[in-house]
């Protein structure tokens, strides 16, 4: 057991996976010699040589379709987007061929391909680069959206999404690549997608949160804490699947219930949060479910972005409504 | 008349001045003194605003910064081969001279990098597309601005600037041949400065040269020394010529150095020979035309030291204002998305601009 961030944790995950099965080759934009632009491939391309560890053409479209054709020769590609906002210039590629190919080619061609993708803000970051994207991609049938919170469940993700026959976009969460720290075991495990995790137990609202999103939530159930309010913390881990039963399951528990996201609140993913949690668990509900989020207007120069990405703050407000107390 | 012909492409580059600032006999540049002078000016200036940036960034003032350094003779060379009264310049973002030359100001650059959105404003009457960030985007923009002004019978020119890693991007080869089938008058100037962060031109592309591609595209490549001020300069006369004349495009390849890290944010020491960097100091585009300028006696020490101090001054008054002004107001989040904005929007803005308060 070692403690380790989030980009050390999945670091660790790929050498440890392209140890174990040669078919695995890493793609993308400064991955070699520079290790990534965050060193999440720190040393593999010494390790494992240039012909699995690969640094591509500036081009995210042929590195994620060149992908599916390694994949149909037998390969396991492991694709990154520098940032996922430049997912945009493969969109194309990941929703209407790498999430497709299974059902277009009627299981002829799996795609066992995992992008991986640094997403979200607070990092002050140019332009375009700190978008949460992740609704775009979970209304991708085919595709599979894992978004960590922690070491821990990066590790224990990735290596589930490496193993799986599925395509999966993984995301990152940029801002907690060396900010999440945590135990994370020596040896290899899986996490099985589709299963939430309670990252914090309370009783009288749920904050449901992905990625970076669960540290605000946990920071906000500590000031409600202050106020005499008990939370419970939601991170959902997957996003596709989604673990509706467990959803029902938290939030009929406390019969309150606020999701907290950072990309805008129009057909954000907390759209479909609320959705299910109304189908599911209408009858247990004791107030209307609220989402914090950021607003509908894109994602601002960076001197705009806290006063845009949803606080802590900002979440203790819904709290405060959903208890009636404001 | 030109010294350059068309359609050379490789392998290799067209060099007028040479790094000690000779050029052949009798060469006579295109430019008026006083024009000479003002590109000098502005390649000190280029310089000391890399130097002043990171300074900033390091003390928390600046955010990302992406610095000029090695291409100044590219970037400045092509952009006083345009008329800013009606020519265009599409930017990436490593192009602060060009867009200075083109009438933006400094201040507004600093604001940018401070990253408020009122930065990527260009000033009305100003022919400039916002700085990219989204690679190669910008290329088939630059397409549709030449075709849309030709259509309204302008003899407007298009230059768009992007770097070799960019031209790997679909977008490119779309804009490109787009280009080629209207003949559109846009000029492609492709800074190949060897590096996309720490990615190699050798991993861009398997051709030798960038500026042979044209020829697919159905219109004449340039190949030329990107740290030679003259025929940067030169080669983009041409194109501009051809474009005018209703000629259409023209891909210039400027073969340059990127001589400082790629931004901010990077440390190049992981990825850059420091042999390789240290040959190419010798190339420096902006000793070259010093030497020139020294010799043909349209420069004296006196004068250089005069323009240092006038850029200090300028350089100085555009922080200065533009700290004073300061970046980011919550309200500037919810300007500018809508012309007429949904109802959600409005509420939205209203609950955290009240927040602010
Ligand atoms: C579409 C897209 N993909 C990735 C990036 C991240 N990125 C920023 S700059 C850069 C390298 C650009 O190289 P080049 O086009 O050669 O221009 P240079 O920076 O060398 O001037 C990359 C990969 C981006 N900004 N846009």
């Amino acid at each position: 057991m070692a403690t380790l961030n989030m980009v050390q944790a999945i670091r660790a995950t790929l050498e440890r996976e392209m140890e174990r099965d040669e078919r695995i080759i890493l793609l993308g934009q400064d991955i070699g010699r520079n290790g990534g632009m965050f060193r999440a491939t720190d040393g593999l391309q010494e390790r494992f040589g240039e012909a699995r560890v690969v640094d591509m053409p500036l081009a995210e479209g042929v590195i994620v379709g060149s992908a599916v054709g390694l994949a149909c020769s037998g390969l396991r590609p492991i694709p990154e987007l520098q940032f996922l906002g430049f997912g945009s210039q493969a969109f194309h590629q990941i929703e209407g061929q790498v999430a497709r190919m299974r059902f277009r080619s009627q299981s002829r061609y799996p795609m066992p391909i995992v992008i991986r993708a640094p997403f979200g803000g607070n990092v002050r970051t140019p332009e375009l680069h700190s978008d949460a994207h992740e609704a775009k991609y979970a209304n991708s049938p085919g595709l599979k959206v894992v978004t960590p919170a922690s070491a821990h469940d990066a590790k224990g993700l990735l290596t589930e999404a490496i193993r799986g026959e599925d395509p999966v976009l993984f995301c990152e969460p940029l801002r907690g690549y060396r900010l999440i720290k945590d135990a994370v075991p020596d040896e290899d495990y899986t996490l099985p997608f589709g299963r939430l995790r309670i990252a914090r137990p309370g009783s009288d609202v749920t904050l449901v949160a992905w990625s970076a999103a669960v540290v605000v939530a946990e920071q906000a159930a500590e000031l409600a804490e202050q106020e005499g309010i008990s939370c419970q913390v939601v991170d959902l881990r997957t996003l596709v699947p989604l673990d509706v039963e467990g959803l029902a399951k938290a939030v009929s528990a406390t019969g309150r219930a606020v999701v907290v996201h950072e990309a805008p609140l129009t057909a954000g993913f907390g759209a479909e949060v609320v959705a299910t949690i109304v189908e599911h668990a209408f009858s247990a509900l004791s107030a209307p479910v609220l989402r914090v989020t950021a607003p509908d207007a894109p994602y601002p120069f960076s001197s705009l972005e806290r006063a845009y990405l949803p606080s802590a703050e900002r979440s203790l407000g819904a709290i405060r409504r959903v208890m009636g107390a404001a | 008349m030109s010294i350059l012909t068309t359609s050379t492409g490789g392998p290799t580059p067209v060099r007028i001045l040479a790094p000690d600032g000779s050029v052949p006999d009798g060469y006579r540049p295109p430019l008026p003194d006083s024009e000479l002078l003002a590109a000098y000016r502005l390649m000190l200036m280029s310089r000391r605003v890399d130097e002043r940036a990171f300074n900033l960034q390091r003390q928390g003032r600046l955010g990302v910064f992406s610095p000029v350094n090695g291409q100044e003779a590219s970037v400045i060379g092509s952009a006083f081969a345009l008329d800013p009264t009606r020519d265009w310049v599409v930017p990436q973002y490593r192009e602060l001279p060009a867009m200075l030359r083109q009438g933006y100001t400094l201040e507004r650059f600093l604001l940018y990098c401070m990253g408020d959105p009122e930065g990527n404003r260009m000033p009305d009457g100003v022919n400039l597309l916002p700085i990219q960030i989204s690679l190669a985007a910008q290329i088939p923009h630059a397409v549709g601005l030449a075709w849309g002004l030709r259509h309204q019978g302008r003899d407007s020119v298009v230059c768009v600037y992007f770097g070799d890693g960019a031209s790997s991007e679909g977008d490119f080869h779309e804009a490109c041949n787009l280009a080629g089938v209207r003949r559109a008058p846009v000029i492609f100037f492709l800074q190949n400065n060897r590096w996309a962060i720490s990615t190699p031109v050798s991993k861009q592309t398997g051709a030798d040269s960038f500026a042979t591609r044209a020829t697919g595209y159905g219109f004449p490549g340039e190949l030329v020394d990107g740290n030679d001020f003259f025929a940067v300069h030169e080669a983009t006369l041409l194109a501009v010529a051809r474009a005018r004349a209703g000629e259409g495009p023209t891909l210039i390849e400027s073969r340059t150095y990127r001589m400082g890290p790629h931004n901010t944010a990077d440390d190049p020491t992981r990825y850059v020979d420091p042999e390789e960097l240290e040959a190419y100091r010798a190339l420096d585009p902006v000793a070259r035309v010093r030497s020139f300028l020294l010799e043909a006696e349209l420069l004296s020490e006196e004068l250089e030291h005069r323009m240092r101090a006038e850029i200090e001054e300028e350089l100085a008054a555009a922080v200065a204002a533009a700290e004073a002004r300061g970046a980011g107001r919550p309200e500037q989040i919810f300007d500018h998305v809508y012309a007429d904005p949904p109802p959600r929007l409005l509420d939205q803005r209203d609950a955290i601009t009240g927040e602010a308060q």
